[in-house]
């Protein structure tokens, strides 16, 4: 009886995920009328303004990655060798924007950064893409903090790094061939899921008028048919890869510590 | 204590606290400075006094409306997405189902749960849309029309019923831990006391399992509450809830004036952060029982 209940819910649970996926995928082949084609992902493909906006998105999200790491491997780790007591305030303020949506934190920014402002970064195209790489960073903050802090934990940060300063290394020397390459493993888990966060996202970049794939894939839905979907299994392919990437880096790092 | 700190204590306070600054510097600029500023602009005039009229002026029948619509698609979506992940995630862990399940579910709803924005709504466009898969093929085999039923995906439950595709994963991922967490003991000292099945569920594991489950369903209501890319991508600017409206505020104006547009995100703000709040003490007792 339990086990009967316990199938009927995954089935029916797995045929909710099911019927989209599918959906997707037979519409996006759908474009010529008689027979299946991969035309929607030609027209797609072929298109600039997605090579353009795809690119983009792609710059934006390794640019923020890069500067995510920067940030907040050295702010984990100082936290935990100088501050351990200051670590909850920390760990609460890298949560705040799962709290605060979006769309108010990019009000803020255009109200706060607009030409009027001390910090005019929106009045030229170079400081709105850095507006825009902040806001990133900010919302894959939570993701970033918490996949190197955890990785951090297993790590013997004090020791390594007293080992590294007695044998002459200065911090710079300590956090690239010592710290980093022991958490390597929790950054590009951090990484990955960035890519995945920035590579689609919408809100942000449209309010800040920037040419992000996410802006483009809207216009796109509200004017054709087929294409749109060729989009969402483009899309939903890239968050598979970066969850498959994540999940095969978790395995292997496993191996490596046990 | 009560000496004077030397002048090195001092260059080592500062020389601690160094190492923080990027961090500081970054959060306070680019999140709780631009926070702030909505926070204040919702209590401040056209002059810049001090009031509360924004707030008051929220009460217009329009944003009442968006407001309610997304507080109902919040509950709803999260309510149900608690509801159906927690059978899933029972079924999974406790149902006897095949455990080589678990490992492929876990991981379709890391990816699931990531799935949200536009092409999310393009997925369920194409399925249950007005020309979608399913539609089609009601229609044309048994003669149903979906939309002779009430049935419009552009409407509150249309966005409910794609906000389930992350809310879902979302729930079977959290809770997951928390099923495992349920000791075997606990099952079987309530089966030598004689409790049925039932009411093991009732008495022991739904009481200790509560606060995770309600926890949760805070944390899902704000993930939706939140949400912007989907409900435009599904509906356009027509749907009226807090965030289009906010959306096209910032845009243009709508409301025809600038401190009404502070005032509608501060609404958001706290609703959000009521719901994270209860989210994070639930979650402080049902780690109590679950270690």
């Amino acid at each position: 009886m339990t086990k009967f209940l316990a199938w009927t819910a995954i089935l029916l649970g797995c045929l909710y995920f099911a019927l989209p996926m599918i959906g997707m995928a037979e519409f996006s082949l759908s474009m010529r009328r008689d027979a299946y084609s991969l035309d929607a992902y030609r027209v797609v493909l072929a298109d600039p303004r997605f090579q353009a906006t795809f690119l983009f998105s792609l710059a934006m999200a390794l640019v923020t990655i890069v500067f995510g790491v920067l940030l907040v491997v050295p702010t984990a780790v100082w936290v935990q060798l100088k501050m351990p007591r200051l670590r909850p305030v920390v760990e609460f303020i890298t949560l705040l924007p799962l709290v605060i949506p979006a769309i108010v934190i990019v009000f803020g920014y255009i109200r706060l950064y607009n030409t009027s402002g001390w910090l005019p970064l929106t009045g030229s195209v170079t400081g709105t893409n850095i507006l825009l790489m902040f806001g990133y960073a900010t919302l894959a903050l939570p993701y970033m903090y918490r996949a190197v802090d955890t990785g951090l934990r297993t790590v013997d940060v004090a020791t390594l790094t007293e080992a590294a300063q007695s044998l002459g290394a200065g911090w710079l020397r300590i956090m690239a061939t010592v710290i980093l390459p022991n958490v390597l493993g929790a950054v590009l888990s951090g990484a990955f899921l960035t890519l995945a966060i920035v590579i689609g996202e919408f809100t942000m970049a449209a309010l800040l008028d920037r040419p992000a794939f996410g802006p483009y894939m809207q216009v796109l839905g509200a004017n054709r048919a087929y294409e749109p979907a060729a989009l969402a299994v483009i899309a939903f392919a890239i968050t598979w890869v970066c969850m498959g990437l994540i999940g095969t880096i978790a395995r292997l790092s496993k191996h490596k510590g046990a | 204590m009560t000496a004077s700190p030397r002048p090195s204590a001092i260059a080592g306070l500062a020389g601690r606290w160094i190492g923080l600054a990027p961090f500081v510097l970054f959060t306070g600029l680019f999140l709780i400075l631009p926070t702030l500023h909505i926070v204040i602009g919702a209590f401040r005039g056209t002059d810049g006094e001090f009031t509360i009229q924004n707030i008051l002026d929220l009460n217009t029948p329009t944003i009442r409306s968006a407001y309610w619509v997304s507080i109902k698609v919040s509950f709803l979506s999260a309510l149900l997405g608690c509801l159906i992940g927690f059978a899933m995630a029972a079924a999974m862990v406790l149902g006897g189902v095949t455990r080589r399940i678990k490992g492929p579910l876990l991981t379709f709803s890391g990816v699931a749960s990531n799935f949200a924005g536009v092409p999310l709504a393009f997925a369920f466009i194409a399925t249950i849309g007005p020309a979608g898969l399913i539609t089609a093929y009601l229609r044309t085999e048994f003669g149903i029309n979906l939309r002779a039923y009430g049935w419009n995906l552009l409407s509150t439950w249309g966005l409910i019923v794609t906000y389930l595709f992350f809310q879902i994963p979302l729930m079977i991922l959290i809770i997951t831990p928390a099923l495992e967490g349920l000791k075997r003991e606990w099952r079987e000292a309530a089966a030598i006391l004689g409790a049925t099945g039932a009411q093991y569920w009732r008495m022991v594991a739904l009481p200790i399992l509560f606060p995770a489950i309600l926890g949760t369903m805070a944390l899902l209501f704000a993930n939706a509450f939140g949400a912007v890319a989907t409900a435009i991508a599904l509906t356009g600017p027509s749907l009226n809830i807090a965030p289009i409206l906010l959306y096209a505020q910032i845009r243009g104006d709508v409301l025809g004036n600038p401190n009404l547009g502070y005032a509608l995100a501060f609404g958001m703000i706290v609703i959000t952060g009521l719901a994270n709040a209860i989210y994070i003490v639930l979650r402080f007792r049902a780690e109590r029982w679950l270690k």
